[in-house]
């Protein structure tokens, strides 16, 4: 049987679709990911703490990461004596497929969606919930390690990822009414052809006018994604890693894939909706080619976002979990909320 | 089916003595109020292999204590069978980060014993060689203090600039972390040529140095957070358990032994401040250590100004037997007071040698410094304690 027959079928559209969106979604996935450990975590860390980094593998070390990658392959898969065997294997799956999920509303040009907004028109809805599955995960991996470090980091990372839920939901509400949309396709257009006071050279990006909910967002986003100053989940002093203290090989590789891809997606998603997606000013909305170059254009504003986060994770010490809590209900969420409220009140005025 | 034994009253008994004997060691499996968390000996936070029993109340700590003896070595044994001069290769591993600083003691005891002085030249290296020692020593504790909160470039610009230090230790003597440079009756070996200008200059990068952490970690205010009010030990306590240096000094008892202590070194010579805090936690203990290295520079630099030529060793036989008697001598080590109390019966090696390390001491307090604080406050308060495994265990 070659391939092409498995195409000729009543079905060859929807199987050729389906293959390529799930490369698609792995690519879009594996892609930002990669870069940002490379150019991130590797180099520009190494610069900031005054030396080189990885050298070796690859011209400057470009090809670290798949060193790393078949380390971690070739390690032994252990599962601790007492650790619940199913739950601590399915768990890695859990956090990955979550960020998978995420990537499937982001748009990457005119045409380039993985799924259409009529069939799913609640796009940064769809984000937020789905978002929140990958805590699941982690309690599940801390628990069932069967090691008071694991759980300690399980915990704490349940409290933390569902405290911090709420500002970054609030702040998106923002972006939401100002839009008038959930659907990631149409805030892009809409900040595309938007005008500031008449003025519609620059289109209107949001991280002009919901400035404050972009600070809200990147805040809980840091503490969604457990990166320093909030990274009490893995804590590595403290909690030798939290929940992936017991992983090795495969699955930890996951976590750590987990980790940036995630790092990925929601600055994908803090990219499409403050500022612009996949658009620049000057090039045409609607035409063909923006397919090619779109998906380039978010990829470089998700790599502005990508810095911010890790300069931030290398720049800080991290803060105490009571304190952290304490920063979400008492500053992060009444802000969020002054901010949707003067969203509301300003959409109404104008 | 096989028939169950009735354990006998003596069975019983010495289950109970097993069972007391390492309680510390079993009581991991009481479970019945709060978890008991075992942290170390191996862990990332302990830096050797300190082992804390913690029992946590959620993230509380009710109590914990410190358990130590992974790492012994036997150093006050080993000393009895060696010779005076060999005994200086063993101790400068005691306290790994500042070996030049654990040699001085036990040779000032030595000399005292043999009642012979080292000429003035020689004093003065030793003085700058255990000052450079403290500096790269507090540079690491201070970087460390970065790890241990969440923040790893400090130890990064600690580790850069402690490499200029260490160069010029083994410039001098040979080695970067071990010198085994001291001698009865003096030095090794006299200064390289250009190595005090090249000194002078690496004491400005020290402070230039400290002049940076103060921005990057004391200025922060999440360090701050993290630190202030922190482990607050009250001076009388500090007193009680034995606590010296920047712990000591941080509470506000201004005790320096380079000052008091008649020390025949040449600290007597240089213009310094002995560094105290009021405040008692951590950040107050993390804050004496920055401050006392810009006192450490400017020791070493106007030492190396007024250094008085001559020679660097006294008259001393060429076989070195130490009279019979008793000498203690402590100095003022990077983590506080370290003495030797040396006991010679007039023969090659030393009797016997109690050896009092500042770090032993100094964790004694975790105990009563521990109770009721936050599993993250556990770190920061070892972190700020600063100890070294060796110098606990020896």
């Amino acid at each position: 049987m070659n391939l092409a027959s498995v195409f000729a079928g009543p079905f060859d559209a929807y199987w050729a679709q389906s293959i390529l969106r799930s490369v698609g979604v792995i690519a879009a996935v594996l892609l930002p990911a990669g870069t940002f450990v490379y150019l991130f975590l590797f180099k520009m860390v190494s610069f900031m703490q005054n030396r080189l980094g990885p050298m070796e593998a690859g011209p400057y070390g470009s090809v670290q990461l798949l060193a790393e990658v078949g380390k971690s392959l070739q390690k032994e898969d252990i599962v601790p004596d007492r650790a619940d065997r199913t739950l601590f294997k399915i768990a890695p799956y859990l956090v990955v497929g979550t960020v998978l999920l995420t990537y499937v509303v982001v748009p990457f040009g005119p045409d380039m969606v993985f799924i259409d907004s009529n069939v799913l028109g609640t796009g940064i809805f769809f984000v937020m919930a789905v978002s929140s599955i990958s805590v699941i995960g982690i309690i599940l991996a801390g628990w069932a390690s069967a090691s008071k470090f694991s759980l300690l980091g399980g915990l704490r990372a349940a409290g933390q990822l569902i405290a911090y839920e709420l500002p970054l939901v609030l702040s998106v509400v923002g972006v939401v009414i100002q839009a008038g949309t959930l659907d990631l396709q149409k805030i892009v257009t809409a900040q595309a052809t938007g005008e500031i006071f008449g003025w519609g050279a620059l289109g209107n990006p949001y991280i002009l006018t919901q400035g404050v909910a972009l600070l809200i967002f990147m805040i809980a986003m840091q503490a969604e994604l457990a990166q320093t100053p909030f990274d009490m989940p893995v804590a590595e002093s403290e909690l030798v890693t939290g929940y992936m203290t017991e992983y090795t090989g495969l699955r930890f590789l996951l976590f750590f894939i987990g980790e940036f891809a995630s790092a990925g997606a929601f600055s994908a998603i803090a990219a499409t909706l403050w500022l612009g997606g996949w658009y620049l000013p000057g090039l045409d909305l609607t035409a063909d080619y923006m397919n090619v170059v779109g998906p380039l254009v978010l990829l470089g504003k998700t790599m502005i976002f990508g810095g911010i986060i890790f300069f931030v994770r290398f720049t800080y010490p991290r803060f105490r979990e009571d304190q952290l809590q304490r920063f979400a209900w008492k500053v992060l969420i009444p802000l969020a909320l002054v901010n949707i409220f003067a969203t509301g009140v300003l959409k109404v005025v104008f | 089916m096989t028939a169950v034994t009735e354990p006998t009253e003596q069975d019983q008994l010495a289950y109970v003595a097993a069972k007391a004997a390492d309680s510390r060691v079993n009581v991991e499996l009481e479970t019945d109020d709060g978890m008991t968390l075992n942290i170390g000996p191996q862990h990332p936070a302990t830096h050797g292999t300190l082992r804390i029993v913690a029992k946590l109340d959620g993230e509380q700590v009710l109590w914990a204590e410190p358990i130590m003896g992974y790492m012994h070595r036997g150093y006050e044994k080993l000393v009895e069978v060696r010779t005076y001069p060999q005994v200086t290769t063993l101790i400068n591993r005691i306290d790994w980060l500042g070996s030049f600083a654990n040699e001085v003691p036990f040779i000032l005891a030595c000399e005292e014993l043999m009642e012979i002085e080292a000429p003035p030249r020689a004093q003065y290296i030793r003085t700058v060689l255990h000052e450079m020692g403290r500096i790269s020593h507090l540079i690491m504790g201070v970087g460390d203090m970065g790890v241990q909160i969440g923040a790893l470039t400090p130890m990064f610009y600690a580790f850069r600039d402690r490499e200029y230090l260490l160069n010029q230790i083994e410039a001098a003597t040979g080695g970067r972390f071990h010198p085994n440079f001291d001698r009865i009756g003096g030095v090794k070996d006299d200064l390289p040529a250009g190595w005090i200008a090249e000194t002078t200059r690496i004491m400005k990068t020290m402070t230039a140095f400290c002049d940076q952490m103060d921005d990057l970690l004391m200025g922060n205010e999440i360090f701050e957070q993290r630190t202030r009010g922190i482990g607050v030990i009250p001076p009388e306590l500090a007193q009680l358990y034995g606590l010296s240096g920047a712990n000591l000094r941080a509470s506000g008892i201004d005790w320096d032994l380079r000052r008091d202590s008649d020390s025949p070194m040449a600290w007597k010579h240089a213009d310094f401040k002995v560094i105290t805090h009021t405040d008692g936690d951590s950040f107050a203990r993390t804050w004496c250590r920055l401050q006392e290295i810009r006192e450490s520079a400017k020791i070493v630099t106007q030492l190396l100004d007024d250094l008085p030529s001559g020679p660097i060793m006294a008259k001393v036989p060429r076989i070195i037997k130490v009279p019979a008697g008793e000498a203690y001598v402590a100095t003022e080590n990077p983590l506080g007071e370290m003495g030797y109390y040396v006991v010679s019966k007039g023969d090659l090696g030393p009797f016997r040698v109690k050896i009092r390390t500042a770090s032993f001491s100094n964790v004694s307090i975790v105990p009563w410094i521990l109770r009721g604080v936050y599993v993250p406050d556990i770190i920061t308060i070892l972190g700020s304690l600063y100890f070294i495994l060796g110098d606990i265990d020896r």
